[in-house]
């Protein structure tokens, strides 16, 4: 295996793309070397991009926020702005194991990685966010949701990289959260993962995202769920409704962790929750 | 196997090491430098055993390559003590007998200084999440949550 650490994206990308073996990229390494460590992979490449600057920013941009792929968990919740703007988005990044791995994880290496159970991933698809991708010959700007195409699988060619993700101006009145359920407190991998974002316009939601994780094979954004609870007050009425779009857009798998029924059950459980949270951060009351 | 040349500070000294490019910085500062109080426990980055601060964040060195360390600042639990002089944190994990085996203690002492470093006054339950990527076997855990109490009312003292 050769490592390289080149310090422009460009550079990044022309090492990708030229190598005829196996070429990975390595950002926090916490899912890419456990994989190396446990013969999972055998790479010929590691391109290293903590030494690009462009990627070790959270920048404030005149559309919102644009967080570079090298960016740590504990940098982004060090950010008061983000954390401000964006509450569940930096939730769930920081819901990443623990404080060691927080360290060294990101959320462009999370969404990359390509896990249905990723904590971060269904927070940025509720927020809007959009992965920025360099390539060979051209720059595109793709919503998250369409990055990830199946348990480890994403819509990225050979040589692209995610250089960034951005995240929406918030319009006033807006909260997100996300929450996931595990059997214990600390160090899990989601069995349900539930993010909602909205924003209220005179006490009612004006608009709203719902994603959910852990409960396909890649995690989804459900529209009929937001449909349930844009223009409500978020009235028991409206959270059952959201609750049973939510279970109806699970196609889990049944495993150690849990199994197809409860699944179904806790996503809508979590939806509420998350509902309510994401509310009450907007200053809506009931 | 290509050789990467690695320049580096280890605990304030300047280290030249020359490692595989898939070599783990544990393997790195236990085999090639001989810093042998970071211990591998599970190789994956879930015990703890090998944590470490790179520029003065936290991280467990088994999921750092040893290429990655150019140019960065590296304290080991070689670093803690100040010559024959304990850090507060190590004196109270004895006088507390926070430790049994003694595998999982490095790594606990560099957490524990970590979070220390940022609260002087941390809740049990801030001591209990701040130490949730240390895994011991042994303890139970209390003993060590009194010993960081104890070391962070001594550093409070200190700081008067």
């Amino acid at each position: 295996m050769r490592y390289e650490s080149p310090t422009t994206t460009r550079e990044a990308v022309t090492l990708l793309s030229k190598e005829k073996g196996k070429a990975y990229v390595l950002a926090g390494g916490t899912d890419l070397l456990v994989r190396l460590r446990m013969d999972m992979i055998d790479p010929d490449l590691m391109v290293d991009i903590k030494r690009i600057p462009a990627m070790n920013e959270i920048k404030k941009t005149a559309t919102g926020f644009k967080i570079g792929a090298a960016v740590s968990g504990k940098q982004l919740g060090a950010n008061k702005a983000l954390v401000k703007a964006w509450p569940g988005v930096v939730e769930a990044t920081n819901l990443i194991g623990s404080d060691q791995v927080q360290g060294r994880c990101t959320m462009v290496g999370n969404l990359c990685n390509a896990s249905p159970a990723a904590d971060s991933v269904p927070a940025m698809i509720a927020a809007g966010a959009k992965a920025v991708i360099v390539g060979k010959t051209k720059r595109r700007t793709v919503a998250v949701e369409n990055i990830v195409t199946g348990p480890g699988q994403t819509s990225l060619a050979k040589g692209e990289v995610v250089e960034a993700v951005t995240l929406p101006k918030r319009p006033a009145k807006s909260g997100d959260a996300y929450l996931r359920f595990i059997p214990r407190t600390e160090m899990d991998i989601a069995v349900v993962g539930v993010a909602v974002s909205l924003t209220c316009k005179r006490g009612v939601i004006d608009s709203a995202r719902v994603a959910l994780g852990a409960v396909a094979p890649t995690p989804l954004l459900v529209k009929e769920a937001a449909a349930a609870i844009i223009g409500t007050k978020l009235d028991d009425e409206a959270l059952d409704n959201l609750a049973a779009a939510c279970s109806a857009a699970c196609n889990p798998i049944d495993d150690k962790r849990g199994t197809i029924e409860y699944r179904v059950r806790v996503a809508g459980v979590l939806a509420k929750r998350a509902a309510n949270i994401a509310f009450e951060r907007a200053g809506g009351k009931k | 196997m290509t050789g990467v040349h690695v320049t580096t500070s280890i605990n304030g000294d300047p280290v030249e090491y020359v490692c595989p490019a898939d070599e783990s910085l544990l393997d790195v500062l236990r085999d090639r430098v001989g810093l042998t109080g970071v211990k591998e426990g599970c190789g994956t980055g879930d015990c703890g055993a090998c944590s470490i601060t790179l520029d003065g964040t936290l991280v467990c060195s088994c999921l750092v390559l040893g290429a990655e360390a150019e140019g960065r600042k590296i304290t080991t639990i070689e670093g803690m003590a100040d010559g024959e002089n304990l850090h507060p944190l190590q004196r109270q994990f004895i006088d507390n007998a926070a430790l049994q085996c003694g595998i999982c203690t490095p790594g606990f002492l560099i957490a524990g200084k970590a979070l220390l470093d940022d609260n002087l006054d941390p809740t049990v339950e801030e001591i209990r999440y701040a130490l949730a990527g240390n895994l011991c076997r042994c303890t139970g855990y209390d003993k060590i949550v009194r010993a960081v109490q104890a070391a962070a009312k001594d550093l409070r003292r200190q700081k008067k």
